[in-house]
């Protein structure tokens, strides 16, 4: 059975290819690429035929930061219904993280997770294991089990690791296995307490604030550490101004230091905390403009690598709080297309770079062999429309969990199907 | 006039003619305080819900006096947040108070915005008696009351406010309502209790409280608050008194017609000194009149009474 996909437009940065392109899908591989016309239906013998006029061609895309909650929180997501999410919002891979209850540190939680995810056989999943046991910064796990396992990256995310030693020892361990190690950015003795960014708007609601400088402080560590010890940082969800600056110098001294940035800190400040809405609530916080404005600097100049959601479902017991009591973060794989093409509309991205962002750059840093469709590559693929219009609706997000600052937004970007393997996973074209 | 708003959540945003229909109105109901019968039947049959999730006496019985003075039911509720269900209570506690059909549910809560979470839940008009660090309104308003009593007028004065700027609701309330005023506020404290950027508020801010209150109106002296002090803020509190405890020699410094204000309760010894507490520059104990007079305003105000009706 073949697909031909046609008249759209293609972009897949890998193959420094953007243009009007028809792709055939053979079983689960791109088995043709050719100039939009040179493939006749007949000819390919496709028994399906899409027609991708005014539409994108790219890579599905590769979300390197998720929390799906499954094994221990099911009741904000599940694998399944995460799964779900990101073929709504166009994503073809995603990788977990390992705060999860009991905590992804050993090759039993990462096999668990990745049988689910392969008996759901919806999208891609891969796993990050945990850099130390149960996340509590105490001793490394077993990272060469987990890696043979399946885990693509170690990360403590959500809980740094904040004892120096150690994570320099998890720095020199990893480098056995060749995978990088996530850092959330965070001196916890900082931000104490802290609910949101530190600023004008903390100061004038009276909530505790969490400075930049928490940030800056663990970026620069885990750098001065890396020059030392080799191995690989990938630092997450990059928020202020100073990390994107500490990330540059280190980059431009060409030291093994990536970053990702969540279509959050891209798209809103603290200004969005006023009113106590606790959809505005994260970790790292929503800064303030100038932290904004230098983060998409950090894009253009690629001082920051990719695109990641932090997406981070929560339940509405956990949000319809009081502020400091709220858990952090948003679900955003649903969202992250419209935010994304927000940028390039902007002119901070073109679109084929912002593209690179959410499907090559990533595959890449994490070694997947996806993200990418020459012939012979696996058809993960999604088609968008970039100019349809639309407004935000939480309720029809397919994630479990609705906390989205987003709600009501009016957006431009519809994912309109998402292909995993030659399989559609996602049909947009009737919502 | 009416008021413009439905709820009284905070001082920032308030209109000067709200904030001066609530005084005016507090004013005409301070008389009521005075009577041998100290009671007014205009809100008979109504039911106030005192709701405190923190505990308090002055505020709570302030607010249960201004209540009974008018003749409204009034209920106290002390709520707990130590649950481990952080906020369930909250929220179970409004629907359930809600389901009673209260007028006015007054609320007092440790989480900044949790007052103005509540009124995603309940329908009656919502009163913050202090959330977190948040805002105070209700203090911020009798203080205004208490300096205009003095003063005769409030716009042009200069306000000075002493001490835990960082930690105080009472401070920020008082900020935004005495700026609305035409007021000039500055604040002064060490360093650690000040929070950052509030000079983008229009204050100034000073670390010397001795040339600070050099050309000021008025002194508000905040309360050290102990317990919600990290250990990193201050050094001791001996040294803090050293610094900022308003003593009778350091009063030399201010002008002879300054007011000294205080929310209470006063650490006694800490931030001013038993002389000036007692002395008379002091308006401490009108403050605590006052506070009854302008929450009596602030009930009758939100159950639709206008400020032309009374007399």
């Amino acid at each position: 059975m073949k697909i031909l996909i046609k008249n759209g437009r293609l972009i897949d940065p890998a193959n420094h290819r953007d243009g009007l392109y028809d792709l055939l899908i053979e079983k689960k591989k791109i088995v043709a690429v050719e100039e939009k016309g040179k493939l006749s239906e007949a000819e390919a013998g496709a028994s399906e035929v899409i027609d991708a006029e005014g539409l994108v061609i790219c890579p599905g895309f590769i979300d390197m930061h998720v929390h799906f909650r499954e094994p221990g929180h099911e009741y904000k997501e599940t694998i399944e219904t995460g799964c779900q999410s990101a073929a709504a919002g166009g994503f073809t891979s995603v990788a977990v993280m390992p705060n999860t209850d009991p905590v992804n540190d050993n090759r039993s939680v990462t096999e668990y997770m990745l049988r689910q995810a392969r008996a759901k056989g919806i999208v891609n999943v891969y796993a990050i294991g945990a850099i130390t046991l149960g996340l509590k910064g105490e001793r490394l796990s077993e990272m060469g089990d987990l890696k043979s396992a399946g885990v693509v990256a170690y990360s403590d995310d959500g809980r740094p690791v904040m004892n120096s030693e150690l994570m320099r020892r998890a720095f020199e361990y990893s480098k056995m296995f060749g995978l990088p190690c996530i850092q959330h950015s965070e001196m916890l003795d900082l931000t104490e307490g802290g609910c949101m960014n530190e600023g004008l708007v903390s100061t004038e609601l009276g909530l505790r604030g969490m400075p930049t400088e928490a940030e800056d402080i663990m970026v620069y560590r885990d750098i001065a550490l890396l020059k030392k010890t080799g191995g690989r940082l990938h630092v997450a969800h990059i928020s202020s101004g100073g990390a994107v600056e500490l990330v540059r110098l280190a980059k431009a001294k060409g030291l093994p230091v990536t970053c990702e940035v969540a279509p959050h800190h891209f798209s809103l400040t603290e200004e969005s905390v006023r009113g106590f809405d606790t959809n505005a609530k994260m970790s790292p916080p929503l800064r303030a403009q100038p932290d904004i404005d230098a983060i998409k600097e950090g894009l253009r100049d690629d001082t920051i690598d990719i695109i990641a959601t932090d997406h981070a479902p929560h339940d509405v017991t956990d949000k319809q709080i009081e502020f400091n009591h709220a858990c952090f973060g948003i679900v955003g794989l649903e969202t992250a297309l419209p935010l994304t093409l927000r940028l390039v509309e902007e002119n901070v991205l073109t679109l084929p770079r912002a593209v690179e962002k959410l499907t090559s750059r990533p595959a890449q840093i994490f070694n997947l062999n996806r993200g990418r469709l020459g012939v012979g590559d696996v058809a993960d693929i999604v088609l968008f429309n970039p100019n349809a219009e639309y407004k935000i609706d939480i309720r029809q997000f397919k994630s479990r969990s609705k906390n989205s600052p987003f709600n009501g937004w009016n957006v431009k970007g519809k994912v309109m199907r998402t292909i995993v393997s030659g399989k559609t996973v996602y049909d947009g074209s009737s919502r | 006039m009416p008021l413009s708003v439905k709820h009284i959540l905070g001082t920032r945003g308030l209109s000067r003619e709200d904030i001066e229909t609530v005084l005016d109105t507090a004013d005409s109901f301070k008389e009521i305080s005075t009577r041998q019968i100290k009671k007014v039947p205009t809100l008979r049959g109504r039911t106030v819900v005192n709701l405190f999730f923190e505990p308090s006496t002055r505020t709570r019985t302030s607010f249960e006096i201004a209540g009974k003075r008018l003749s409204a039911d009034v209920i106290n509720i002390s709520g707990s947040t130590s649950s481990t269900v952080k906020g369930e209570n909250l929220i179970d506690s409004a629907r359930n108070l809600e389901a009673m059909n209260p007028d006015i549910i007054v609320v007092r809560h440790e989480s900044s915005g949790a007052p103005a979470l509540l009124t995603q839940f309940v329908d009656c008009p919502i009163i913050n008696a202090g959330d977190g660090a948040h805002e105070h309104p209700t203090q911020a308003f009798l203080d205004l009351l208490t300096i205009r009593e003095k003063k005769g007028t409030l716009a042009g004065l200069k306000v000075v406010i002493v001490g835990d700027i960082m930690h105080s609701r009472v401070c920020r309330s008082n900020i935004f309502a005495m700026q609305t005023m035409g007021m000039h506020v500055a604040v002064v404290g060490p360093p650690t209790m000040i929070p950052v950027q509030i000079s983008s508020l229009g204050v100034d801010v000073s670390y010397n409280l001795e040339e600070s209150i050099r050309d000021a109106d008025v002194i508000m002296m905040l309360r050290v608050q102990l317990e919600r002090q990290n250990k990193f803020h201050i050094s001791s509190l001996r040294e803090y008194s050293n610094l900022f405890c308003l003593t009778t020699e350091k009063l030399k410094k201010a002008r002879e017609d300054v007011l000294i204000i205080h929310p209470g309760p006063v650490n006694r010894g800490i931030e001013i000194a038993l002389d000036v507490m007692d002395g008379p520059h002091s308006l401490i104990l009108n403050q605590v009149t006052n506070g009854v007079a302008v929450r009596m305003a602030l009930m009758y105000l939100l159950l639709g009474g206008s400020d032309e009706d009374i007399n």
